[in-house]
């Protein structure tokens, strides 16, 4: 039937009079890792609880593995796992109890042998008897994500999944997403993370409701057609400040200690940095946040 | 009701037992506090008090003053002490350091002797109606106390006295005030205790965002309703028996009615006070909000239900208020009950409300809930 597990048109959702979602048309292949990239209050969350009928949608219309997201939204939930943002099981009920819980509510068959094995595929038998508000914050997103993937979904909404989990939980976190991916699962997670992005298939950035920029994560980067200059040392955050008005110059930006200054006129661009010689600079591959910053001024500009 | 899973309801139901198990805190508070409120009350409201301090004033001491004074004190309401002036007696029940000044007239002896029937002055503080009623009613009793002491030659005026009032006390002879307090003091504990139960529920899944999950989840609003219901039930009947073990045994409260039909009429109750807790979590944004309109209904429910003032002496309309909220009803049953023995046939008027008005708050509360984060 459909080969795209999310497939939406123009979505829209306001809440008062605050457009979070303003049109937003998105297809996801079956069996593909979506990075869902952008600022807090971009519209990623709102969109994903649009996915799986947590929210109506004021506008727009699509489907989900085929099903109407507005009028099938009872059997869209037994299809898809959804993670929320904030951790949302039971802190007062154990691991084991939780799992329990959520083979119960899908009607599993053989509920105990599905937690058993979720729970061994994940590694979580050393707690399995503890109450989950006492795991740390890698292991309950870990919970989490055994929970939700529990019932054996098609489709997989995280919403950021690894925000306040360490390097090595979310290394981990991302292997497992991978295997996952590997046996068809399709995923769609919202991040804030950029190498989280790069080691998704395709990643979708947002900002104000629309997507400003989606596709292949390396190819993206690649084909921008910007020229990308980076300099470092004292008095980056005032270049950074005044080198944005210089012509030539369609994006600047200061990640960590470094100043990035993006074209896609080679010329003008180093004109443009010969006046702030009193840093040194270097050229450098674009990265993607350097394409999301040039496309966001792009478009701020149009 | 369409797409219920006893499967889904099954887990549902063990998830909030297992959280009402590792709530101990609030388990030993379900527990003590209705216990705690019942003593609490069932000692403290009292609507015939006896021992009511009174002050005496009298012009000069003499035999049948004597006799008068000993008279009220043996009635059991007047506990009396001598007032020095008229003018301290007067600030004493202004005061409210008294409840009644008692003033016999000069010359009192030989008045009496005389038979001019000299007036006693009783200055009441009749503030609380209720308080001073029966201590009132009982002067009439000692009327006759001086019969004894007359000399001879006025006994016959004195003998039969044109008409006596004869009070016939049913089911409650005595006239112990606890024995009607406490039946509705039943009641009014148990709603309190239960509805709190649900109150919270919804609203605190909300708040700490594990709401979401479970509407992500396919589940039923039916199902998270009765999930949500079922295991305080259980937690009333504990309440219902510690209750009616306290009230009998120390309370001295009989139990003439069956005990089985008593607690199934119980549990009723107890369903009625969840649903509306329930609905009220479903209709409140958060859990300070949902206490507020608990709050909000509590007190009309217990004043309107013939506790505190008797049922019929309200407005019309008040009393149809009064005959919505189950409280009322269960009163009814729990008084009749325990105190006249009635059965089946007696309450059915009774439970009948209560089921309606269980089944109506649960179909609002299925209403106001939302599938969605809207």
């Amino acid at each position: 039937m459909t080969q795209y597990a999310i497939d939406v048109h123009d979505l829209r959702k306001s809440f008062g009079s605050r457009r979070v979602v303003d049109g937003l048309t998105l297809q996801v292949a079956a069996g593909e890792i979506c990075g869902f990239l952008g600022a807090n209050g971009s519209g990623k969350t709102t969109t994903i609880r649009m996915l799986c009928g947590l929210l109506l949608p004021d506008g727009g219309e699509g489907t989900c593995l085929g099903l109407d997201i507005a009028r099938d939204a009872p059997a869209i939930r037994r299809q898809i796992g959804y993670m929320t943002q904030q951790f949302s099981y039971y802190e007062d009920l154990t691991v084991n109890e939780n799992l329990d819980l959520v083979a119960g509510v899908y009607e599993m068959p053989m509920p105990h042998a599905a937690v058993r094995d979720i729970i061994a595929q994940l590694g979580l038998g050393e707690y399995a008897d503890h109450l989950a508000g006492h795991l740390s914050g890698g292991w309950k997103q870990r919970l989490a994500l055994a929970a939700c993937v529990l019932h054996r979904p098609q489709l997989l909404l995280l919403d950021e999944p690894t925000a306040g989990v360490d390097a090595k939980a979310r290394r981990e976190f991302w292997d497992l997403i991978h295997d996952m991916a590997g046996e068809g699962l399709t995923v769609l997670v919202s991040t804030h993370y950029m190498d989280e992005a790069e080691r998704c298939k395709r990643i979708v950035y947002l900002a104000n409701g629309r997507i400003v920029v989606q596709g292949d994560a390396l190819a993206l980067a690649r084909t921008s057609g910007l020229i990308t200059y980076e300099a470092t040392g004292a008095g980056i955050d005032e270049a950074a400040r005044r080198i944005r008005s210089v012509p030539g110059v369609e994006a600047a930006a200061v990640f960590g200690r470094a100043l990035h200054v993006a074209g896609t006129d080679r010329a003008m661009l180093e004109a443009a940095i010969r006046s702030f010689a009193g840093l040194a600079w270097h050229e450098v591959e674009p990265r993607l946040e350097d394409v999301f910053i040039h496309q966001l001024s792009a478009s701020a500009a149009r | 009701m369409i797409g219920l899973s006893l499967k889904r309801l099954r887990s549902l139901l063990r998830k909030e037992w297992i959280q009402v198990r590792r709530d101990p805190m609030t388990l030993r508070l379900i527990i003590a506090l209705p216990i705690m409120q019942l003593f609490l009350f069932g000692f403290a409201v009292n609507t015939n008090p006896k021992h009511l301090p009174t002050g005496l004033l009298s012009a000069e001491h003499s035999k049948y003053e004597r006799t008068l004074v000993a008279a009220l004190q043996n009635t059991g309401y007047y506990d009396i002490k001598l007032m020095p002036s008229e003018a301290a007696a007067e600030k004493a029940l202004a005061a409210g350091d008294v409840l009644f000044v008692i003033n016999i007239p000069p010359n009192f002896d030989r008045s009496v002797d005389r038979g001019e029937a000299p007036a006693v002055l009783v200055d009441a503080d009749a503030t609380d109606p209720s308080a001073i009623g029966n201590a009132t009613a009982a002067l009439a009793a000692v009327s006759e106390a001086l019969n004894r002491d007359l000399p001879p030659v006025r006994q016959p005026h004195y003998t039969n006295p044109p008409y006596q009032f004869q009070v016939h006390a049913r089911y409650n002879p005595e006239q112990l005030t606890v024995l009607n307090i406490v039946p509705g003091l039943i009641c009014i504990v148990l709603s309190m205790s239960t509805m709190f139960l649900t109150t919270l529920s919804i609203t605190r899944e909300r708040e700490r965002g594990t709401m979401e999950n479970l509407m992500a989840m396919p589940v039923r609003p039916i199902e998270i309703m009765l999930a949500k219901i079922v295991p305080y039930i259980v937690i009333g009947y504990i309440q219902v028996v510690l209750i009616l073990a306290v009230s009998a045994v120390v309370f001295q409260l009989p139990i003439r009615g069956s005990v089985p039909v008593l607690l199934f009429a119980l549990g009723l109750f107890i369903a009625s006070n969840l649903a509306l807790g329930l609905t009220f979590s479903t209709v409140a944004t958060n859990q300070l909000q949902a206490q507020q309109l608990a709050q909000f209904t509590l007190l009309p429910s217990f004043m309107l239900s013939g506790f505190f003032f008797p049922f019929r002496g309200m407005p019309v309309w008040a009393q149809w208020i009064g005959e919505i909220f189950p409280t009322t009803h269960a009163m009814r049953v729990v008084r009749g009950m325990l105190l006249k023995g009635n059965g089946v046939p007696e309450i059915m008027p009774e439970l009948w409300p209560m089921a309606l008005f269980t089944v109506a708050v649960i179909g609002l509360a299925i209403w106001f809930y939302r599938e969605t984060l809207d």
